[in-house]
This record gives structure tokens, sequence and C-alpha cells, in this order.
């Protein structure tokens, strides 16, 4: 068999713009050995979880950089849930307030990654949580 | 999804999760891969293949994307295999063909999946054969398997296509190129995208050069068509369908379809059979460590690689003879 490849998708929910720090990470992601899927920008949450359905996702990240995270993430949380993707390991990053984070992973997102993360922290995490 | 059963029936009755979970078995070569494979078989022979092939940059995600359109407009249901390439050196790869077919995000009647090759060369995914097999058994009348950006010679393509659809782009090569063996023979369409831009009216007329040497050359040779399209602007869209129907329809009237069939199914079979033999003796030889002693006895010159095969086939393969 052959050995397993991490499929992440990396989003952009929302109207924000900037995806910069998206494609360092797809890339980031790639050369940690994993399949990574670049959505693009201006993802609806629909749009999000149907790429994660047909793409078979272990992960997805959602990069917001304009304050949209309170209803993007854990709305894409509630999506993947009722397409019965309940076992994939949601992430979030971009300028997310300390403040709002403790509610984002109640609804669901296992973890918020700032900016200022060290990047291999992140795959890190993945590969920790995936593969366990 | 208890069962592989289960998981094959649900697929068959239209779940895209099952879809999605079974291709993504067949992708790692799991336990389960061929049982689904072998249930799958019976339901497919339905779908038209349309193989999108062309350098890097040509436009083939972009045209796959207004191709899906234009079929799902005539009520078709498309299913799409987006293939990059994976890293030789991490292993892992960036999917970038998705990304430009956001237009088609939404509509149930299209089901995309990105691959990477790891590790295959000739422009597919290893398994992307029986992806082919699942999306066909799943019900979707068009499969659009888009390759990665290919150089001259990569040609796998023509393994698992009905028409194969070869992408240019103006600017990349003279008439010498165009001449060459290669990836240029295996076009049953010619698109030339980007034909808003400079060097678009030359490079057509040096296909169709191309193809009247062809036509002087090869006997019984159907000309195919060369069609402009700016994938962008969704000019020329309908003219190339017009072109893959028309192919289609020489195939079937020339009686060329059931050759080709039967030369896919041939190699196809081969292939799996090669594949299956080679994977049993490779970690039967890794597992009793005579790999190991092989290579330090040819480092020491005691043994010769090409003798040790002969060997080895021998003793692992007996042929009946009759």
């Amino acid at each position: 068999m052959t050995k397993k490849k991490i499929k992440v998708i990396v989003a952009k929910p929302g109207l924000d713009g900037h995806d910069r720090g998206a494609k360092l990470l797809c890339r980031i992601f790639a050369e940690a050995g994993m399949e990574v899927v670049y959505t693009g920008l201006r993802q609806t949450p629909e749009m999000i979880v149907e790429a994660a359905l047909q793409e078979d996702a272990d992960v997805v990240g959602m990069s917001s950089l304009s304050g949209v995270h309170n209803y993007f993430f854990p709305r894409v949380v509630k999506l993947l849930h009722e397409k019965e993707l309940e076992d994939v390991l949601i992430l979030g990053g971009g300028i997310i307030p300390d403040e709002d984070i403790p509610e984002l992973k109640q609804s669901g997102v296992a973890e918020i990654f700032g900016p200022g993360t060290r990047t291999d922290h992140i795959v890190k995490y993945i590969q920790e949580n995936i593969l366990a | 999804m208890k069962t592989v059963e289960e998981c094959i029936e649900q697929l068959l009755a239209g779940s895209v999760r099952a879809l999605a979970r079974v291709i993504t078995w067949l992708e790692n070569d799991d336990p389960n891969a061929v049982l689904c494979l072998e249930k799958l078989y019976p339901h497919t022979g339905n779908a038209l293949v349309l193989g999108l092939t062309g350098s890097p940059g040509t436009g083939k995600s972009s045209l796959t994307d207004q191709i899906a359109r234009y079929y799902r407009k005539r009520g078709k249901t498309v299913g799409i295999v987006a293939i990059d390439p994976s890293s030789p050196f991490s292993g892992g790869a960036l999917l970038g063909d998705r990304v430009r077919m956001n237009q088609l995000a939404g509509d149930p009647g299209v089901f995309i999946r990105s691959m990477a090759t790891r590790g295959f060369l000739g422009g597919l995914a290893q398994a992307t054969d029986n992806v082919i097999t699942a999306m066909d058994a799943a019900g979707k009348d068009i499969i659009i398997v888009e390759t990665v950006g290919v150089g001259q010679d990569e040609i796998d393509i023509m393994r698992i296509s009905d028409t194969i659809c070869l992408v240019l782009a103006p600017g990349l090569g003279d008439i010498i190129q165009s001449m060459k063996a290669g990836v240029m023979e295996i076009a049953d369409v010619y698109v030339i995208n980007k034909a808003d831009h400079e060097g678009a009216d030359q490079l057509y007329s040096e296909i169709n050069s191309r193809i009247m040497q062809d036509a002087n050359i090869k006997s019984d040779y159907w000309m195919p068509p060369v069609v402009k399209t700016i994938a962008t602007e969704r000019k020329g869209i309908e003219e190339l369908v017009v072109a893959i129907e028309s192919h289609q329809r020489q195939l079937k009237d020339s009686g060329d379809f059931l050759k080709i069939k039967r030369e896919r199914i041939r190699e196809q079979t081969f292939q799996m059979i090669h594949l299956a033999l080679f994977q049993l003796l490779k970690e039967q030889m890794i597992q009793n460590g005579r790999m190991e002693t092989l290579v330090d006895a040819i480092i020491d010159k005691k043994e010769n690689p090409y003798r040790a095969m002969q060997q080895i086939v021998n003793e692992f393969i007996h042929i009946p003879t009759r």
C-alpha cells in the first residue's frame, strides 16, 4: 500500500484579497510532503466544504485577514459536520484577535495560527493530528 | 459507510462522499481498492473520456472549466481529474488546477478531483485509470482528464482517452517544433488557446502545415480539426465541442472505435498484471533480505545484475509449457 499523503485544502473565505500568507503556507505544506489544494480567493463556506468533500481532505485551513472569521469559520465547521465530515481537521489563521479564539475553538476549529507562528510548528501540528 | 459493499452501493446511487472516499482508496492502493474496482467495472462504459494535454501555461485548466460548463448547459454530468506533479524531492504537491474552475463550484452535476502524479511519469497519476473507472461507474457522462503540463514526450494520456485535445499557445516554438514527434502526434483535436496573442495566426498555419504533411505521409489519415479559443473569454468553446464530436463520429464510422478499445484494454490489463507481479516479487526480495545480499554481491563483483535477473525470473515464474 502506498504511504498515506495528507490532503490539505487552503482557502480564503469572504472578500479578503490578500493571499500571500495562504500561498506561502501552500508551499510549506507541499515541501512537507502534503498534497495541497489551493481553492483561491472569494470562497463561500459552501465552496470550501464542497472542495473538502470532493477532494476527501484531511485538513481544511482557512485564512482571514478582514475580520470575518467569527462568521465564516464556524459556518464552515457546521457545514462540514452536516456533510458527515467530522474527522476533518479545521485550522484557521490570519488576523484573529486573541479574544475570539476560545469561541472559535468551541465551535469546532481545532487551532488558530496567527502571524508569527513558526510554520514548522503548523506542519508538526498537522502531522501529529492526522497520522495519529 | 461501514463496508466496502455499502460504499460502492452509495457511490452507484450518487453519493459524492462515497465517490471521494473510493477515489482515495484507489489513489493509495488501499487493500479495498481491487474489490472496489471489481464491483465498479460492470457499471462502466458510458462516459466519454476527454484528454486535455499540452505544455504548462497553455490554458488547460481554463479550457477544462469552459468545456465542463458547456456540457453542463447541455444537461450532461461532468467528472474532472486535474493532475499536477509531485515534487521528486519532498513527495508533496501543489494542486493548483481546481483554483481556475471556481465557476463550476456549487454545481452538483460536476465532480472535480485533484491528483498528484506521485512519481509516475508520462503526464498522469498512477491511479488515473482507476479513478476514471470510479467516475464512469458513478454515472458521469463526460470525464475530462487534464494532464500535467507536458513536454514533448509524455503521452500516457493516449491510453485512457477517447478523444485527445492538444492545447497549444502562440509564441512557444517555430515550424520545426510543430513537426516533431511525441505529443504533437497524439492530437485528435488541436486547440490554439490564447488565440488573441501575437503569433496565433502563424501557429494556426504551422499546425495546418503539419496536418497536410501527415495527410501526405500517412495512409487512411483523418485530418484533425484545428480550433482557436480564448478560454478566459469563453470564445471558441462551441467550436471545440463540435470538433470533439466530429472525432467521435469518425471513430464510430471507421470502426477504429473498437480497435482502439481493444488496444486500450490490452495495455491496461498488461500493465495491471505487470504491476501486481512486480509488487509481489519486490516485497518478497525485500522481506527475505535477498535484495540486499544481491546488491552486496554485485558491488563485490561476485555477481552481475543481468545474470542475477535471469536467475530470479526463472525461479519466480513458472510459465507452464504445453
